[in-house]
């Protein structure tokens, strides 16, 4: 590189210009997806012994005892979903009746009306941003004796959790939720309005029964988030290694299960069950992702149609 | 509201602890000045706070070594120590005839790890008997009533596997047994303190430095759960840390073995919640 940029003509400049730019770019992209391909490959490298050396205690056995030589996992898988699944239905319905509240005003509504809408909308957009760490500590001192008190058991349990699950991915639904069905309202609106229906209407006859995909894609994405916390059900579930029964009975999610070995074990046969866990979480979250991925081209394919 | 603001008070506290050990140490660390090289500890995970602890310190001031500390369990500690993989090798027990003598071994403990049993303060139970201690964990004995308590279930904390603490206390209060599947597992002894303080019908344990007015200690077939009584051998649900080394300890691993037993090693010992013991 001896001579200065300034002196190499135009059309050349154009073309060397770009080009580092695009190196960078590339190289960037490449570091990215080599890390994730190292991951897969470091999680799967480690899992594979344990899975096919399979013996009587191996991780899917049923029970965690490392005591008596059993390192079963299936709780904690069954752990994972079921709290995972709950969270999204108590979250998801939330999500879904907040956001059509938040765009569907009453003709004619009060001053009030409007500034609690504009606040509530800011509230979810702040809460993104919230570590889960402070809602599992808030919930500690404040969930937990209530739910004991109403259900009873402990109060660290299966329903404290997937209720502060559900908070937690209250705001990616909204979120979602909102990206997706507020241009299609808009479209209609002044066609709509016109007609006599109110923006309700639009939304509930119209928008809903037309975006099945964005409904479906914040199912998707809010699940991944709920499965993938650890801290909420590490704080909240109990985290007893045994299936999940009863609402007020505690649960152990396989995050929080590698949080927990983690912390005591280096080697050995519960460590190494660690690896099934963590292979099995990301093929979960993979899987989520790529169902996500493939809704969110199809429903912008869609909605490009629709334009059309 | 006084809730609250006792974790807030433990912080401030613990801080400035931190501030004061931080300018006792340059006396102790003195030893190490001109020190190069590495260190490895492995073995027992009860002993990891400690030697963390000390080996950030040791490190902080003496950039050219290096200290790495890991786990394993007692049963790694030996074996490692002894085929020479690591320099000290940490055990939970003392070693046994067998193990000292394939390997040449020597033996330093530290400190005492003892484990209190905790109710909550407002439970009117305060003593029992280490039969119904065994009863409880194992979900035999399910109400407070049966204990001489009010007309509640039993919520059962436990730690989780692995845990020093746990490995203490059901290999000496529970006999080798183990408590039942269902029991809520919590992750360290600060947030078995926050849960035992909350929930008026909780038991579990806790070492027993970590004893304080949120939570109230059993006193278990007559013996009191104390610092002192574990210290003189009144209160037995407690073992002994050991740190070992293949043959007589020499130049680094010398003056970390020394640094545990000097006033700052004292400090360590103490906030993780063991009792220091002398050489």
């Amino acid at each position: 590189m001896k001579p200065s940029s300034s002196a190499v003509p135009a059309e050349e400049r154009g073309a060397s210009g770009r080009d580092p730019a695009r190196s960078v770019l590339r190289f960037a992209a490449g570091i990215a997806v080599l890390g994730i391909l190292l991951l897969f490959l470091m999680i799967i490298a480690f899992a594979l012994p344990v899975f096919t050396e399979q013996s009587a205690g191996g991780p899917f056995s049923r029970i965690w005892a490392p005591g008596q030589g059993q390192f079963g996992i299936q709780a904690m898988i069954a752990g994972s979903l079921v709290l995972a699944l709950s969270a999204l239905c108590i979250g998801w319905p939330f999500g879904l009746v907040l956001c059509c509240w938040l765009f569907c005003p009453v003709n004619g509504q009060s001053g009030f009306a409007r500034s609690a809408r504009s606040i509530v909308g800011f509230l979810v957009r702040i809460m993104t941003a919230i570590p889960t760490v402070v809602y599992g500590f808030a919930a500690v001192f404040l969930l937990t004796p209530l739910v004991r008190e109403t259900v009873g058991g402990t109060g660290f349990c299966w329903l404290s959790a997937a209720l502060m699950l559900a908070v937690l991915i209250l705001p990616t639904i909204v979120l979602l939720l909102s990206a997706g069905l507020a241009p299609r309202l808009e479209r209609l609106l002044p066609g709509g309005l016109a007609l006599g229906f109110t923006r309700m209407d639009l939304m509930w006859f119209f928008v809903l029964p037309e975006a099945k995909k964005t409904l479906f894609s914040s199912l998707v994405l809010g699940f991944g988030r709920a499965v993938g916390d650890t801290l909420i059900p590490l704080m909240l579930a109990g985290n007893a290694p045994q299936m999940p029964y009863a609402c007020s009975a505690g649960l152990r999610t396989l995050t929080a299960h590698m949080a927990m070995v983690t912390s005591n074990e280096v080697g050995g046969a519960a460590y190494n069950s660690l690896f099934m866990a963590g292979a099995l979480l990301l093929l979960i979250n993979a899987l989520v992702s790529l169902c996500a991925c493939r809704l969110e081209c199809s429903s912008r394919q869609e909605r490009k149609g629709g334009r059309r | 509201m006084k809730r609250l603001i006792s974790p807030l008070a433990a912080l401030l506290v613990g801080a400035s602890l931190a501030a004061t050990a931080q300018a006792a140490s340059d006396t102790a660390l003195d030893a190490f000045k001109g020190q190069k090289g590495t260190l490895d500890i492995a073995g027992g995970t009860a002993h990891i706070p400690v030697m963390k602890k000390a080996a950030q310190a040791i490190m902080e001031s003496n950039p050219g070594i290096r200290i790495t500390v890991a786990g394993g369990g007692s049963g790694v500690g030996v074996q490692k120590v002894g085929e020479g993989l690591v320099q000290i090798g940490n055990t939970g027990r003392a070693l046994k005839a067998s193990e000292i003598e394939k390997y040449g071994l020597r033996t330093f403990p530290f400190a005492i790890d003892g484990v209190a049993v905790v109710v909550n303060p407002g439970n009117p139970v305060s003593a029992m008997s280490k039969q119904q201690l065994k009863d409880v964990f194992a979900g035999r004995i399910v109400n407070w009533k049966e204990l001489g308590g009010e007309d509640a279930a039993i919520s059962l904390y436990v730690r989780e596997d692995g845990s020093g603490t746990r490995e203490t206390f059901e290999e000496r209060a529970l006999d080798k047994g183990t408590a039942m599947q269902g029991a809520n597992v919590v992750n360290s002894n600060g947030s078995m303190k926050t849960t035992v303080a909350g929930d008026r019908n909780a038991i579990g344990y806790v070492g027993i430095g970590h004893l304080d007015s949120s939570i109230k200690g059993i006193t278990l077939d007559g013996m009191i759960p104390s610092q002192e009584n574990a210290s003189d051998g009144s209160y037995n649900v407690t073992r002994l840390l050991y740190m070992n080394t293949k043959g007589e300890p020499q130049g680094l691993t010398k003056l970390f073995i020394d640094y545990i037993y000097s006033p700052d090693g004292k400090k360590f010992i103490a906030s993780s919640g063991y009792i220091p013991l002398d050489k």
